[in-house]
């Protein structure tokens, strides 16, 4: 069975893995090239915890073939964190313990920055409904809607 | 044990070419958010799957002959961000930015929607509604349909071997129209939809309705265009007894299936509540 | 109410002051091991790589009932690429003894048939055999080759079809246990439980008013969002190592070592982190397939369930029946309560119907009580405990009814509540006497909360209930070592599924004297720490929490000895204060000694500073939960929206309150999806319709509002060093008789089964009596 030579921008840097033609994007950063950060929760894109971005547009990593990744830009939870220095998101589901297990948790940062390089300001209701993809079973989402409405503060704070 | 092959043509011309010349079963591959599912579970194999995303003809946007033309392959979401369409077409792109999560509407697209087939399909019903058509490409070259007619069946479509869905074509728009679609689902996002009501209609400087057209999801075995639905409200400025005759026509015309997602009963009643209230905010928009 | 900036937990006022006032617990310090969580550093269960690991998957029954005639695995073992295939043959023969499975009860014999069947298949998904080879691809492929003869045989999901005298028999060895004498024949009523005190037939006498109804309820499951997975590496001497995410590494190797006939010692077992648990992972699926695997090939295998496998082949909850007949005075008073239960353990008996019957009155007092519990077997997955297991069932019953009859008696259904509230002093109906409670306090809080007073609008209802747990106490260890430079890291045995690991730093910090910050906390594996049992039972911060603060009390006591030794003094002049030892004899003009100076030099000292505390913890606190909700339900399609949302819990107190709270609402959001949306669905060949998070419908987070949490700490416990109780099951209790008082009101009609799904709600505002 032979894979396909792919080569993709993850997190700012140029990479080349091998893809399955029926392999999912999911399995190959997890597999192929040990970026376990993405989670599988569900393989057909109802629970959001293999959120990525991809040119800039968020998805559910379960829902690509590897193959699609040719000359994408592909955005990870591995690559939030900048050098070491925590993304505010980040930093705020920490301070308002928006985790539990934490398995949701990539997903719902990559959703959260998404949202929030899209509309610096949002409603409550409309992260809770930006969120609707992201399935947490631990928090009941409270924490983290609070959290994402404090890390927005804090972003648009900083870039005054 | 053998994979499917995997290309990704930058021509319309090659993409029909590998979908005409294939052995054995091809899939066209658009957002991928149901293929990847039906791969996963078996429901569905393929030897050979022609990913469509990087021909230009299939991703965006434009004018066209007074109305739209949208790639068949564009992600909902870019209609979402699209602030001409959902001026013109707010029904449409509400029910295309429906469809599933933020996630799945960055991949989900209207060609995907309409060629996967699921009589719960969102975004078909605004679309049937407001008469869109699709532009097919074959190997006998180009043609162009009704939304409608690509319905065979829960999961079918009309396309012959070779063709596929280029784009979407919305008409120039009457003056003084509107359209709005909506679905019932028991959750606030997620749900497939139980009942689906997409409404469009026109009216006069009076506000009067001088066309209108209904389609409801989910309670048939394709997408339904009610014409005695549309048939009620013309004539008449939504008053209750037009909107009755609207719900009642609607409900009438249901055949829907005791399903994990509702039942004959549910959906029949619901169907006229979705309608009228789809009617109410097309009839608001075509008066703004 | 509605300020997503400030901090939501009110606390109640607490005038049991600590001397000196605690410094570290109470407080909101980030936990320690969160960056790993939020960068996608943690291991979870399916994250670790090793050389050489291959991939298990399962084959499973596609049939809810079968016997098993024959399992031909020789064109999977030639394909290229398997390396060992199992089944049921591969494990050992075991006896029926029980098994350790925290809250939830399990005979060892039908844990290893669940895990690979013989004999018969039991639901559809039973597991039948195993592979593992070097691709995911070809172990599918592999598994579709396994060809399995079976003999199908009438099946029986519904609990009281399977209690009907015809219904198809799952096991020819189950006869009735608790009744006498014996019943003649086998059924699949696998027990009855009665308890009562009093005499009910003179408690309905005296009552005014009777309620009689009857409740239903759907299987549900806990919905985790991290499959179950782990990977299983055998060693060539005999010594295995298994990774896994499970709420107890000590039970894994427990029951593995007795499935697979080998010693405790040979097992090591590794915690990963866990996607969540609330009980689900409290047993072994995989972990005994994926060593028998690779003990048959040498090498490590990993097996990750899909979601699909998740929802059919793991254990949900029980469905339920449960009828309830109440009396009471016309001011209020329960005079007599009768109940009947009704419990679907699924394919191997062992469901929660006796912590059923137990909690079902526990809030109340009510002299004349008889309570009756079936436990009843059925072809789907075996039941796995869901936090508070049995109680939300029949809670949703008698607080619905509770509500029924406030209503009746024209009373504030909070003011009903307060009437029979249990006290401290006062013995429950399940036999323990009450001490620290403080459940008139949290029905206090909710009356005094804004939300009690909000108006309502057309078409919206406000439903009340409340809701108990026992907590448990049980055995764990825990050791706390200090280092050379004054820090600490704390060692304990309990996988951490909510935030433990910074309430065990806390503690042990608070004990230490020392800031949080210079606190580790670490879970060990099965050989680098003491036994402990699961997490589950609400008993981590209890049980394990005592232990650390044992073990750091050591440690201090410790530390004494040594200054004592520096200064030439009986331990007896020598005081713990900040984080330093103090000399309290003035003649000896002696400079504190901190932590950080007291190490530097113990190995002149004695050694290395170290504690470690093994126990069985007794006199752990149950807790008490209160919750009102409002929704609002659309006339014209039944679909309901939960508008507010307010929760108050009897807590002891708030070890860390951030997760606390977040224990409140994570339960809170369970059971509204229990109430709402969530169910299984089965067709007619028994198999699950919805397996998969598109039709098993948990709550989104644009379903729910901010849920606002009260945390009460009036009631103390006194047989914990910092006064916690169990927090984390009782919020689930509540939530489902709170949205259904609520829906009820809002259309006026009253709903008796669950999920209130639109087309079940719609079906009641129109006196219909078909639904869904």
């Amino acid at each position: 069975m032979s894979k396909l030579r792919i080569s993709a921008s993850i997190n700012g840097e140029p990479v080349e893995f091998l893809g399955g033609t029926r392999q999912s994007l999911l399995d190959a950063l997890r597999d192929e090239l040990n970026l376990t950060g993405s989670k599988e929760g569900c393989g057909t894109g109802d629970c959001g915890a293999c959120s990525i971005v991809v040119d800039g547009r968020l998805v559910c990593a379960c829902l690509m073939l590897a193959p699609e990744a040719q000359d994408r830009r592909i955005e990870t939870i591995e690559g939030m964190a900048d050098a070491g220095v925590m993304h505010p998101l980040q930093q705020k589901f920490l301070e308002h313990a928006a985790l539990q297990c934490g398995f949701c948790t990539p997903g719902l940062l990559i959703a959260a920055k998404a949202l929030l390089e899209r509309n610096p300001d949002p409603t409550e209701t409309e992260i809770r409904y930006w969120l609707a993809g992201n399935l947490c079973r631990c928090t009941g989402y409270d924490k983290v809607v609070r959290a994402v409405i404090d890390a927005a503060a804090q972003i648009r704070e900083a870039a005054r | 044990m053998t994979e499917p092959d995997y290309v990704a043509p930058t021509t319309v011309a090659a993409a029909v070419a590998a979908l005409h010349a294939a052995r054995g079963s091809v899939q066209v591959l658009a957002g991928g958010t149901d293929l990847l599912v039906q791969l996963r579970s078996g429901r569905t194999r393929c030897d050979l799957i022609v990913d469509v995303k990087r021909i230009p003809d299939f991703i965006g946007v434009r004018s066209d002959a007074g109305g739209f033309l949208i790639g068949a392959a564009t992600p909902c979401a870019m209609l979402g961000e699209h602030a001409a369409l959902a001026g013109v077409w707010p029904g449409v792109v509400e029910a295309a930015t429906l469809i599933g999560s933020t996630q799945v509407q960055g991949r989900a697209s209207l060609g995907g929607n309409l060629c996967n087939a699921s009589p719960a399909a969102d975004a078909v019903p605004a679309l049937v509604a407001a008469g869109a058509t699709c532009v097919i490409e074959g190997p006998t070259g180009r043609r162009e349909a009704r939304v409608e007619s690509l319905q065979a069946g829960p999961g079918r479509n009309t396309l012959a071997r070779g063709e596929v869905v280029v784009a979407i074509r919305l008409p120039a728009r009457p003056p003084r129209s509107g359209d709005a679609y909506l679905r019932l689902i028991p959750r606030t996002e997620m749900d497939i939809a139980v009942v689906g009501a997409g409404v469009c209609l026109s009216v006069d400087p009076q506000g009067v309705v001088t066309q209108a057209c209904v389609a409801l999801g989910a309670v048939a075995p394709t997408t339904l265009r009610v014409d005695a639905a549309g048939a009620a409200l013309v004539g008449s400025r939504l008053d209750e007894a037009a909107l009755g005759r609207l719900a009642a026509a609607a409900s009438a015309a249901c055949r829907p299936i005791d399903d994990k997602r509702g039942t004959i009963v549910y959906r029949t009643k619901v169907a006229g509540v979705l309608a009228r209230r789809a009617a109410l905010i097309a009839h608001a928009r075509a008066l703004a | 109410m509605n300020d997503p900036g400030a901090t939501k937990a009110t606390v109640a006022s607490n005038d049991t002051r600590t001397d000196p006032p605690l410094k570290v617990v109470g407080q909101r310090p980030i936990r320690p091991d969160g960056a790993d969580k939020v960068t996608g550093r943690a291991n979870f269960g399916a994250d670790l790589h090793l050389p050489g690991m291959l991939t298990g998957r399962i084959k499973r029954s596609p049939h809810a009932h079968a016997r098993l005639l024959g399992i031909d695995t020789r064109a999977a073992r030639a394909l290229p690429g398997v390396k060992a295939i199992v089944t049921a043959a591969d494990f050992a023969a075991v006896g029926s003894e029980a098994v350790e499975q925290g809250e939830a009860a399990a005979t060892l014999s039908h844990v290893s048939w669940n895990c690979l069947a013989r004999g018969k298949v039991l639901y559809v998904g039973h597991a039948v055999a195993a592979v593992a080879a070097t691709s995911p691809e070809i172990a599918d492929e592999a598994v579709r080759l396994i060809e399995v003869r079976y003999q199908v045989l009438p099946h029986v999901i519904d609990v009281e079809a399977a209690m009907a005298p015809d219904a198809p028999l799952l096991h020819d060895d189950l006869f009735t246990a608790g009744v006498t004498p014996r019943p003649a024949a086998p059924s699949n009523v696998a027990a009855k439980t009665v308890i009562g005190r009093g005499d009910p037939a003179i408690g309905f006498a005296a009552a005014d008013v009777v309620l009689e109804r009857r409740y239903v309820t759907a299987a549900v499951h806990q919905g985790y969002i991290e499959p179950h997975a782990c990977v299983a590496s055998a060693g060539a001497d005999g010594q295995h190592h298994i990774w896994c995410s499970s709420q107890g590494h000590f039970a894994v190797r427990a029951m593995c070592a007795k499935i697979l006939g080998l010693r405790l010692q040979d097992i090591r077992v590794t915690p990963a982190e866990i996607g969540g648990g609330f009980g689900g992972k409290t047993t072994v699926y995989l972990e005994p397939v994926a060593l028998a695997l690779s003990r048959q090939c040498g090498r490590p295998v990993r097996i990750v369930m899909s979601r699909d496998e998740v929802f059919q082949a793991s254990g949900p909850t029980s469905a339920s029946v449960i009828d309830v007949r109440l009396g009471a005075t016309k001011d209020g008073r329960l005079t007599a309560a009768e109940l009947t239960l009704k419990y679907q353990a699924g394919a191997f008996p062992g469901s929660s119907v006796g912590a059923g019957c137990m909690t079902a009155l526990a809030c109340y007092t009510v002299e004349n009580v008889s309570i009756t519990g079936y436990d009843v077997v059925s072809n789907r997955a075996k039941v796995a405990a869901y936090r508070a297991p049995g109680a939300p069932m029949v809670a949703f019953a008698v607080e619905s009814c509770l509500d029924e009859l406030a209503q009746a008696l024209g009373v504030d259904p909070i003011d009903l509540r307060i009437t029979n509230a249990v006290t401290p002093g006062v013995k429950a109906v399940y036999g323990a006497t009450f001490r620290e409670i403080a459940l008139i306090d949290t029905l206090q809080a909710i009356k005094a909360h804004p939300h009690y007073r909000a108006p309502l609008g057309p078409h919206q209802g406000r439903g009340v209930a409340c809701g108990f747990w026992f907590n448990i106490g049980g055995e764990s260890s825990a050791a706390v070592h200090v280092d050379a430079d004054g820090g600490a890291t704390v060692v304990s045995s309990n996988p951490d599924i909510g935030g433990s690991r910074a309430s065990m730093a806390m503690m042990a910090a608070e004990t230490l004297g020392l800031p949080i910050e210079r606190v580790r906390a670490t879970i060990a594996d099965t050989t680098s720490i003491g036994y402990s049992d699961l997490t589950g039972g609400s008993r981590v911060t209890f049980a394990t929490g005592m232990a650390v603060v044992q073990a750091a009390q050591k440690v201090v006591d410790d530390l004494r000895r040594r200054a004592a030794l520096t200064w030439d003094c009986p331990i007896e002049q020598v005081a713990w204060r900040d984080a330093a030892a103090v000399c309290t004899d003035p003649a000896k003009d002696a400079k504190p000694l901190s932590i950080g100076e007291l190490a530097g030099r113990a190995a002149r000292t004695g050694g290395p500073i170290s504690a470690e505390v093994s126990l069985n913890a007794q006199g752990a606190g149950p807790g008490f939960g209160v919750h009102v909700c409002d929704v609002e339900v659309d006339p014209e399609t039944g679909r309901t929206t939960v508008l507010r949302y307010t929760a108050a819990q009897d807590v002891g107190r708030a070890i860390h309150p951030s997760y606390v709270e977040g224990q409140v609402q994570g339960g809170v959001a369970q059971g509204i999806g229990w109430a709402l949306n969530e169910a299984y669905l089965y067709d007619a060949a028994g198999a699950l319709q919805n397996p998969g998070f598109l039709d098993y419908r948990v709550p989104v987070a644009s379903d729910l509002p901010m849920i606002d949490t009260i945390l009460v700490e009036t009631a103390p416990n006194k047989r914990h060093p910092y006064g916690a109780k169990g927090v984390g099951e009782v919020p689930i209790v509540p939530p489902l008789a709170a949205v259904a008082n609520a829906v009820s009101h809002a259309i006026g009609v009253r709903l008796t089964e669950l999920p209130l799904s639109p087309p079940r709600v719609l079906a009641a505002i129109e006196g219909r009596s078909d639904s869904a």
